[in-house]
């Protein structure tokens, strides 16, 4: 599949805002930070709401006509994509709410506004996965493991990125458990990753060339002539393979330097080293990781039409 | 509303017929449906850069050609491949506004281009490649089954059929109900057991594609005939004198 910069940008930043928005919303109406100043909380929801913001509008420039997006909210019914944005759009009243409650200082409200907004993120989160794991036209996508691998990804970018903010405000003690979230998001999405690429590698059960075309029955089918000489919207959506050839050193990539890398420096930080630095730099490595992955997740994907070209 | 209509079991469901028997793979099917739909109900069918390298566009219907089996038993097959106007059709049940839709009337798949947004999820969720993006309007584009064609009262009733099967010169390909069980189509598929395409999807596809047929035993067990070389297959001169000479 084509990893359209758009798409993978849009996952990447708005997994990671929903992300941050959860773990906040969560760890917040459970009492943490309590005694940070008003500038930390809202700071906080502004970078998740900035980021999700920019990850939304990247996306409408996937769309072949981004005036008529607002169309896009009434299939619900039967639609994940619809379900996302149906969700994307609710979550933001909360988290505006939650953004005044912390700034203004209402500590009621900053638990309710927290907690929807929490329950907002990972909806939308959900959604997004199950975009791709409800496609059965995409082997690689539908794998049990992608909606963990989803939540995973947006925990440990969210968590990172607090852990980050909580350190450049100084507040010693509030970094302790998103650090510590951090590693235990950055173990998970190795874990998860790790488990997943060995289960695509030993080759997922799937539509055949036989099945596709009928001709099982006669014995085995190659293509002997394309329907056409040129490219068409077909190849170059669904037939994407140029970098198939970096996988290996992607996924390395991927695993050290975004999932590995970032658990590191959080346990550093934990250790005592100065954890300003360590944690920004942890936050960065740990979106760089999942933007390699979430374009991995596209340009390793096979679907089943070109089962009939190749 | 992309929820699939509630179809009652043998509601009508207009199809395909596809004899994979008699297809010549000769891309007629393929050039009349571009002709027609260029001008049709989905109209326009873009081309880009038609006239220098890369020319591409969208087409409702590509012919393919496989080779099946092995040895005496392989076969050539040609093999269209359009939109099968699936009863589970994902295509439709994906779209976030609407615009893919399924008829309740008569089966046909159909996107409704004012109010399409190309998000191209459709055309990730068909898994037989039947929808093409048109890159121009940034809408998605199908076969439309030639709706302006079947229903169309302004031209002679026996012309009514989509354009690929009215053009094709070996009747490889067929039209009608296949909801009906007495239909000529459900007969003809029901006589030589018409196949899906990865059933095993389970998007119901309703076009179906007729099994090449089997060959008689004569043709698979005669070995091909080698022809005896010719005087003419000697290069050298006095070589070929020598075998005429000899051959006397």
């Amino acid at each position: 599949m084509n990893p359209a910069p758009s798409i993978v940008f849009f996952t990447t930043a708005s997994g990671a805002g929903y992300g941050l928005l959860f773990w906040l919303g969560l760890l917040r109406a459970l009492g943490w930070g309590a005694g940070a100043p008003p500038s930390f909380g809202a700071a906080a929801v502004l970078l998740a709401l900035a980021l999700i913001t920019a990850g939304l509008l990247s996306s409408l420039a996937h769309l072949g006509n981004p005036q008529r997006a607002w169309r896009a909210l009434s299939q619900w019914r039967s639609s994940w994509l619809s379900r996302e944005g149906v969700a994307a759009v609710l979550t933001y009243p909360p988290a505006l709410l939650f953004l005044s409650a912390l700034w203004f200082g209402w500590p009621g409200l900053a638990v309710v506004g927290g907690l929807l907004s929490a329950a907002g993120a990972v909806a939308t989160v959900y959604c997004t996965a199950m975009i791709y794991a409800s496609l059965k036209t995409v082997r690689q996508w539908r794998h049990p493991l992608v909606v963990p691998g989803y939540f995973a990804m947006a925990a440990l970018s969210g968590a990172a990125l607090l852990a980050a903010l909580a350190a450049a405000w100084g507040l010693r003690g509030a970094v302790l458990v998103p650090a510590a979230l951090a590693v235990l998001g950055g173990v998970a999405a190795l874990a998860l990753k790790l488990a997943y690429w060995r289960a695509v590698d030993a080759g997922l059960p799937g539509p055949t060339a036989e099945s596709a075309t009928s001709l099982g029955a006669i014995g085995r089918v190659r293509p002997l002539d394309p329907p056409h000489t040129q490219q068409n919207y077909l190849l170059r959506e669904m037939g994407f393979r140029v970098a198939r050839k970096h996988a290996a050193r992607l996924r390395a990539v991927a695993l050290a330097a975004g999932f590995a890398a970032p658990a590191a420096l959080a346990l550093l930080a934990l250790a005592g080293a100065p954890a300003a630095p360590l944690l920004a730099l942890g936050a960065l490595l740990a979106l760089l990781g999942v933007l390699v992955e979430r374009w991995l997740m596209f340009a390793e994907a096979t679907h089943t039409v070109m089962l009939y070209y190749r | 509303m992309t929820s699939l209509p509630d179809r009652p079991p043998g509601a009508k469901k207009l199809g395909l017929v596809i004899d994979l028997d008699t297809c010549v793979g000769c891309q007629a099917c393929a050039t009349n449906c571009k002709e027609w739909n260029a001008s049709g109900h989905s109209a326009p069918l873009p081309d880009f850069h038609p006239y220098s390298a890369g020319a591409e566009g969208v087409w409702f219907n590509r012919v393919h050609s496989y080779e099946a089996g092995e040895g005496n038993g392989g076969r050539t097959v040609h093999f269209p491949r359009s939109c099968l106007h699936c009863e589970n059709a994902a295509c439709v049940t994906v779209c976030p506004t609407g615009a893919s839709y399924k008829r309740a009337e008569d089966g046909i798949v159909l996107v409704n281009a004012e109010t399409c947004i190309g998000c191209g999820l459709c055309a990730w969720a068909c898994p037989y490649g039947a929808r093409e993006m048109d890159e121009d309007s940034g809408v998605m584009k199908k076969c439309t089954l030639c709706i302006d064609r079947i229903y169309n009262e302004t031209i002679p009733e026996a012309q009514r059929q989509p354009a690929c099967v009215i053009t094709c010169p070996t009747r490889a390909r067929h039209f009608g109900d296949l909801g009906d069980p007495d239909s000529a189509v459900s007969q003809l598929v029901a006589r030589r057991g018409g196949q899906d395409l990865m059933p095993e999807l389970g998007y119901a596809p309703v076009n179906k594609y007729l099994p090449p047929r089997e060959r008689s035993s004569a043709l698979t067990e005669a070995k091909p005939v080698e022809e005896a070389p010719t005087p003419m297959d000697i290069a050298n001169p006095l070589l070929r004198w020598m075998d005429r000479v000899l051959s006397r």
